[in-house]
């Protein structure tokens, strides 16, 4: 009995997934930017979508909160459409604001509000937005800071931060939405390179926490050893996806092939 | 020349009267206008819309009204509409909506200024609408307008002088009292002169202090 539940579970589990983009397009022009993708993004698990400059990663995730609409296709979270329900009718604002609260954003430019401290910047939507007690949210903010090793900092305006800093300031205030879902754009890619170590150690410990997390990024390193999954894009589609393991060391597609020799190359 | 500031500081009590009007005054119209220019950027960042369109439309139309013209509109034009203010409120409304128009270009060209980033940011976090505005958008302009809202808090104090016209009792009106009372045009006028300079010392000064709050958010 306990066995067969189990196994219910887990059906449920690999069926109902946090995240699945269905058949996604997007084209600005006459520039198709996403073709036709599909991926799926399992609970606890951490996807990196990989792929060159230009081939679509970063309007991929933004079509997943809707800051870019796609042209077709759907974004489910928990089974539930965000930004145009399954009969493709347009969700109104609110209806669309009220999902992008669980879903957590870290900018590749960091997009802190300039205007307000770094404890403030944690506070604001979860207080605002969510409309939690401020003493409740406070208490978690100083803990989230603390965590990314920036509390001495929480009365510091974002202009007095390093870019490592304001980065992880970003993912502080991403995670005081205790979000269902993490997207990271390129979040080490604006970082002097000695300040991308930090930003990626805490990603590592948020990534290991069983956080749900889509990270578009250029760190290999981060990809090979965070990422539950890899997803390979080139020219706005999904050419190649696998386990970190096999498609580092074993790549099956040419694009891909010749994409990791052209990047291990650039190290050397 | 001694007598005749004599003569002015014995109608003191006057021209603090006409000094605490044209305070009030400016301070009403200040605000109503921030906050009226506030909404009315909103409308101005638009391409296109019907709101974009009025908004454009009116503010074109105020700035290139001078202001006694468009003070005389209100107070002497609106009655035959069947609309009558007396003469304070004639001023504040005239002093207010005209230079909401003006404030709503400032802020609209700091706004149009500003990185995209933080606003979308913004959106991705859940906001919308009014709050996006009050929360996100507003209090960076604000800091970064302030020299030139201050500026035209400036410009308000002075034009307020205009409302002498209507028999509002401010400070000009006050200086003008004096002087026909007692004929003594030079004393009268320079101790109102000195006077609004003192009331623009204090605006510059406010402004300062957000301009420093503006630099540590830099």
């Amino acid at each position: 009995m306990t066995q067969h539940t189990h196994t219910a579970l887990n059906a449920a589990s690999s069926t109902n997934p946090v995240l699945s983009v269905v058949s996604l397009s997007k084209s600005f022009g006459n520039l198709q930017v996403l073709d036709n993708i599909s991926i799926s993004v399992e609970r606890g698990k951490t996807v990196c979508l990989l792929g060159p400059s230009g081939s679509g990663k970063s309007t991929l995730l933004r079509c997943i909160n809707w800051l870019e609409c796609p042209d077709s296709g759907h974004v489910l979270l928990d089974g539930k459409h965000i930004g145009v329900t399954s009969g493709g009718v347009v969700m109104d604002a609110h209806e669309l604001a009220l999902i992008r609260t669980r879903i957590g954003m870290v900018f590749q430019h960091f997009a802190l509000w300039p205007h307000l401290t770094v404890l403030q910047n944690v506070m604001e939507a979860p207080v605002q937005v969510q409309r939690r007690r401020r003493e409740q949210v406070c208490e978690e903010a100083e803990q989230l800071l603390r965590r990314v090793g920036l509390f001495d900092k929480k009365d510091v305006f974002p202009a007095r931060l390093s870019g490592g800093q304001k980065q992880r300031v970003g993912i502080a205030r991403a995670m005081a939405m205790k979000p269902t879902l993490l997207l990271f754009d390129e979040p080490t890619s604006a970082l002097d390179p000695e300040l991308v170590g930090e930003v990626l150690a805490v990603m590592r410990d948020l990534a290991a926490e069983g956080m749900t997390m889509v990270v578009v990024t250029h760190e290999m390193d981060f990809a090979r050893d965070a990422a539950s999954q890899v997803v390979f894009i080139d020219r706005g589609a999904v050419v190649e996806t696998g386990s970190p393991d096999a498609f580092f060391n074993n790549p099956v597609t040419d694009r891909a092939q010749q994409f990791l020799m052209r990047f291990a190359k650039s190290l050397s | 020349m001694i007598h005749d500031f004599s003569i002015v500081w014995a109608e003191r009590n006057l021209l603090i009267s006409g000094l605490m009007t044209t305070v009030l005054l400016s301070f009403l119209a200040a605000t109503g206008s921030l906050m009226l220019g506030a909404l009315l950027s909103t409308a101005l960042v638009r391409k296109v819309g019907v709101a974009s369109v009025a908004a454009r439309a009116f503010a074109d139309a105020m700035r290139c009204t001078p202001f006694l013209l468009f003070a005389y509109l209100i107070y002497f034009g609106l009655p035959s509409l069947g609309v009558r203010f007396d003469g304070w409120w004639a001023g504040a409304v005239a002093l207010t909506a005209y230079h909401s128009a003006y404030m709503g270009e400032v802020l609209r060209a700091t706004w149009v200024a500003q990185p995209p980033a933080p606003l979308e940011a913004g959106h991705a976090f859940g906001f919308t609408g009014f709050r996006l505005f009050r929360r996100i958008v507003l209090p960076p302009l604000i800091f970064s307008s302030a020299p030139v809202v201050g500026n035209q808090v400036i410009q308000i104090v002075k034009d307020s002088a205009f409302l002498t016209v209507i028999a509002l009792p401010e400070l000009t009106h006050a200086a003008s009292s004096i002087q026909s009372r007692h004929y003594v045009p030079f004393a009268a006028f320079i101790a109102a002169v000195l006077l609004y300079w003192a009331i623009c010392l204090t605006i510059e000064m406010g402004v300062g202090v957000v301009g420093r709050m503006a630099e540590s958010r830099r």
